[in-house]
């Protein structure tokens, strides 16, 4: 299966605990790399409130969402391993009062070109069942619903 | 949620899949798709069992051959089933993209 340009593909192994996320960007390596270090740059496109984001070796970090209400829809927390810039981010990934457990995240940022670049997450989870659980489908529509309403919400704002 | 997940992990199979792709563009019978693949023709058979099972696949008994032809419609929901989660991070690495394109040209 050839990806088609610039799309993200998602591959998941018959079997495997793990899961890989391919993205290529039109973006300087140093770039998209930047969009993972500045937390208010990480809030613009995760669609989160960046609590805490210690991106160095052995710091942690924490996302959380609130709806207009103040009521937390999302919140999710997890310590850096390994921070070397413009190549790779070691880290684990929880979602708090979720039933996915925690994961372990493998960042791997690459230069194609000057301006090109592409970004390898590869995400191993506790069990086969955690990872085909975290992928079906009404939990991965509720995300986006929750995203789309704040984006419709930060929309109306402006 | 169990016939998903065997769906879903029929497709995951590299041999499974070069199957559905074979029979997507035609009818074909149990050793005209075996005779695609290196594989051993019980192991075949046995591939064909599985999409079969999980209904990715239907048979036709024609005289004494068994075709097999693509259900289409599971097809589908299984496209459809890693889908919105990929959607969600295309969606969040092209705002990604987008933000970082501004982030350049204002520096």
């Amino acid at each position: 299966m050839k990806p088609m340009k610039h799309q993200t593909t998602v591959e998941a192994e018959d079997g495997k605990q793990e899961l890989l996320i391919t993205r290529q960007f039109d973006l300087p390596l140093e770039l998209l790399f930047t969009a993972y270090v500045e937390p208010d740059i990480v809030e613009q496109w995760m669609g989160t409130k960046v609590l805490k984001l210690e991106s160095k070796k052995h710091g942690s970090y924490q996302f959380e969402t609130t709806d207009l209400n103040g009521n937390v829809v999302f919140r999710a927390n997890g310590v850096i391993h390994e921070f070397i810039p413009n190549q790779k981010i070691t880290r684990t990934f929880e979602m708090e009062n979720g039933p996915f457990g925690v994961q372990l995240e493998f960042l791997e940022f690459e230069k194609l070109t000057e301006d090109s670049s592409r970004l390898n997450i590869l995400t191993v989870f506790r069990s086969v069942a955690q990872r085909d659980q975290l992928l079906q489908l009404p939990f991965a529509q509720g995300i986006n619903m929750a995203h789309n309403r704040l984006q419709d919400i930060v929309s109306k704002l402006k | 949620m169990n016939l998903r997940r065997d769906v879903f992990q029929a497709i995951a199979d590299p041999t499974r899949r070069a199957i559905l792709l074979l029979v997507a563009s035609q009818t074909m019978t149990a050793g005209a798709i075996a005779a695609n693949f290196d594989t051993a023709r019980p192991t075949v058979s046995k591939h064909l069992q599985i999409l079969t099972e999980c209904e990715l696949l239907e048979q036709q008994q024609t005289g004494r051959e068994i075709y097999y032809h693509i259900n289409a419609k599971k097809m589908k929901e299984v496209a459809d089933f890693i889908e919105p989660f990929r959607k969600m991070w295309d969606d969040r690495f092209n705002k990604l993209e987008t933000i970082m394109k501004k982030y350049k040209s204002k520096k």
